[in-house]
């Protein structure tokens, strides 16, 4: 018995010790940030660990880092309220719908003059006309990535390649409904931004007859599906198929432009239950520092908002067509409005039916 | 009065179960039967149930099998661990033990990397010259997953119940003149029926509700019921038709469990302990 009360005391102890240690650190503001998964430089291939150079300039502060796969996900979480979070990195559709729901709070641009470093061309934009909310963080295009050595080129003809019954089991589909819905509104042509049901129940029925084909409905499980080979074709980011090339060089990117492609921003912005809303906004305004943005966009491969950036960029990533597509190919690009709650519900359980039927 | 007691005992365990279980089980039902946009009463979401009944049975299927090949393993194992020597069958229940002692994410993920068209199984087959084989996303990777991963949830009631049973029972039957079968399938067998009930309904339980190896190790037409509510809940698509569907399991798991207590009921250590 003395052996188990030493014991208890011993564990006692070290727990105290533990505690205190942690809690010794001076009195820090902790910054919560959620953010995409692989969508910040954090060290690796000797690119720069944006989070740890940002707590080194501003040493009170400390960075909680977490992930989202969808912005789906991130809307759930926070709409289910209880927790803390300071930045977060909605697309532009979800900055519109939290915009409106009430759920962003207005920036204080004063504390952001890194803003004027943003292109004119990526200010106002239609989620956030008056551009109280947002902050562009990156943008890019939806495409189909594709494995060269098993994949026909005659066969890379449309976004009817992620139908064709010959890669059957290959083949990856996009796990949330605004993507998927957007490929089967883009073959059928439709506009991608309907709030019609008739046409809605269409894609569904095109998404189911897709399934048989489909491998799994995945989202960053991608990487590794399409780096090893698991898979051949996916649809996805075009700032991540640059990543996955440099693991597996046949990897190939095609935007259907005759049938149109998404074009998306995802932006920085601040929600309501945000608890330091100055040490958010020098966040926001770090990552917009153009040496910094550059660095951090070189690593990620996605687009940057802000020309001035580029300077600090591998000319190589700067000039690439995959990352900044010409004029004529951009013209061909939509981007995803805000839809009413109603048409998001609708798309949501139809994708169900569609991905469980 | 002896009962009452030691009843104060209780009270700890009673605030924990009210707090932590039966509290958010009305939440469960009071968001089971509210609807998503309004918040009022309504059977909407238990209509949509009838949806996903295809679901709900391959669920069922799925861990019916594995329960009943978990049985199968494991009875044998567990005869054995429960018939060796003292320090040996504390060193063989270890061994069972100490796979739970790795995350079960992990192992899951493991026979991912086994499994897969481009993974290790098949690479070894194809650099013999083998054809490479069609294993992962199949039901039988689904099954293969949750009879990995509750085979020690079945091994260890099945051996705490057989290790209790009375040798001189054993002996008895030999003397009054049973071969090995007949004492095994009339003495030893109707004694373990407990450990068996426990053994099935440990794994059953876990099995039918889990969403992680039908995602990781199945397709596209595997998706069981557990996957179903973890997204209704996760994409924010629709949380009350997710608490309607995990409501309908309770009910379901609760109906099993009653019906396995009721056939254990009559021997002596009848309850199943879950």
């Amino acid at each position: 018995m003395k052996k188990v009360i030493a014991l208890c005391l011993a564990v006692c102890l070290a727990l105290g010790c533990a505690a205190c240690l942690s809690g010794c650190g001076g009195e820090k503001t902790t910054l919560y940030v959620y953010n995409w998964g692989q969508y910040i430089a954090e060290g690796d291939d000797d690119s720069l660990d944006v989070i740890a150079a940002f707590e080194e300039k501003y040493p009170d502060i400390h960075v909680e880092y977490s992930t989202f796969d969808s912005n789906e996900i991130m809307y759930s979480k926070l709409s289910n309220g209880g927790i803390t979070v300071d930045v977060i990195f909605p697309s532009d559709y979800m900055v519109g719908r939290m915009r409106q729901e009430g759920m962003l709070m207005e920036l204080n641009f004063d504390n952001i003059p890194n803003y004027q470093y943003i292109d004119d061309s990526f200010k106002n934009m239609a989620y956030d006309p008056e551009n109280k909310y947002s902050v562009p963080y990156t943008w890019g295009t939806v495409g189909i990535i594709y494995n060269s050595k098993f994949v026909d080129e005659a066969d890379v003809t449309g976004w009817e390649l992620l139908w064709n019954e010959k890669y059957a089991d290959k083949i990856l589909m996009f796990d949330n409904s605004r993507d998927a819905f957007g490929i089967a509104q883009y073959l059928l042509g439709f506009d991608v931004n309907t709030t019609d049901e008739a046409q809605l129940r269409e894609c569904a029925a095109k998404l189911m007859e897709q399934k048989p084909v489909v491998q799994q409905y995945v989202m960053d499980q991608i990487f590794d599906s399409m780096e090893n080979e698991e898979a051949w074709i996916a649809p996805y980011y075009a700032g991540d198929y640059l990543t996955m090339v440099e693991e597996n060089p046949d990897l190939k990117f095609y935007r259907p432009a005759h049938q149109g492609f998404n074009i998306f921003v995802d932006a920085m912005c601040i929600p309501t239950c945000c608890k330091e809303k100055e040490a958010a906004e020098l966040f926001i305004n770090f990552l917009c520092d153009p040496e910094i943005s550059g660095q951090n966009m070189d690593y990620l491969g996605y687009s940057v908002p802000a020309s001035a950036s580029k300077a600090y960029m591998d000319p190589e990533v700067t000039e690439d067509p995959v990352a900044y597509p010409s004029a004529d190919m951009l013209e061909k690009a939509t981007s995803f409005n805000f839809l009413p709650e109603e048409t998001a519900r609708v798309m949501e359980s139809l994708f169900m039916e569609a991905r469980n039927s | 009065m002896k009962k009452n007691k030691t009843g104060f005992l209780s009270i700890p365990y009673l605030i924990w179960m009210t707090a932590f279980t039966l509290i958010p089980l009305c939440v469960v039902a009071y968001y089971a039967l509210t609807d998503p946009a309004t918040g009022v009463f309504s059977l909407r979401n238990v209509r949509e149930l009838s949806l996903y009944m295809p679901v709900l049975w391959r669920s069922i299927g799925y861990s019916l099998v594995s329960a009943l090949l978990c049985l199968v393993l494991g009875y044998p194992v567990a005869y054995y661990i429960a018939h060796c020597g003292h320090t040996a069958q504390k060193f063989l229940y270890m061994l069972v033990m100490l796979p739970m002692c790795m995350s079960f994410l992990l192992r899951t993920l493991a026979w991912v990397g086994l499994l897969q068209d481009t993974g290790i199984i098949n690479n070894i087959l194809a650099a013999i010259g083998l054809p490479r084989l069609r294993m992962i996303r199949t039901p039988g990777a689904v099954v293969l997953g949750m009879v990995y991963n509750y085979l020690p949830y079945m091994i260890l009631p099945l051996y705490a119940t057989i290790v209790k049973i009375d040798g001189r029972l054993i002996e008895a039957a030999e003397d009054l003149g049973c071969n090995g079968v007949q004492v095994f399938a009339r003495v030893v067998l109707p004694l373990s029926v407990p450990g068996i009930l426990s053994g099935v309904t440990m794994v059953f339980v876990p099995a039918v509700s889990t969403f992680y190896i039908s995602q990781k190790l199945g397709g596209t037409d595997t998706v069981l019921i557990g996957d179903v509510i973890e997204r209704q809940f996760k994409q924010g698509s629709n949380p009350n038709l997710g608490a309607a569907l995990s409501l309908l399991l309770m009910i379901l798991v609760f109906v099993c469990t009653g019906i396995m207590n009721r056939f254990g009921g009559s021997s002596e250590e009848g309850s199943v302990m879950v």
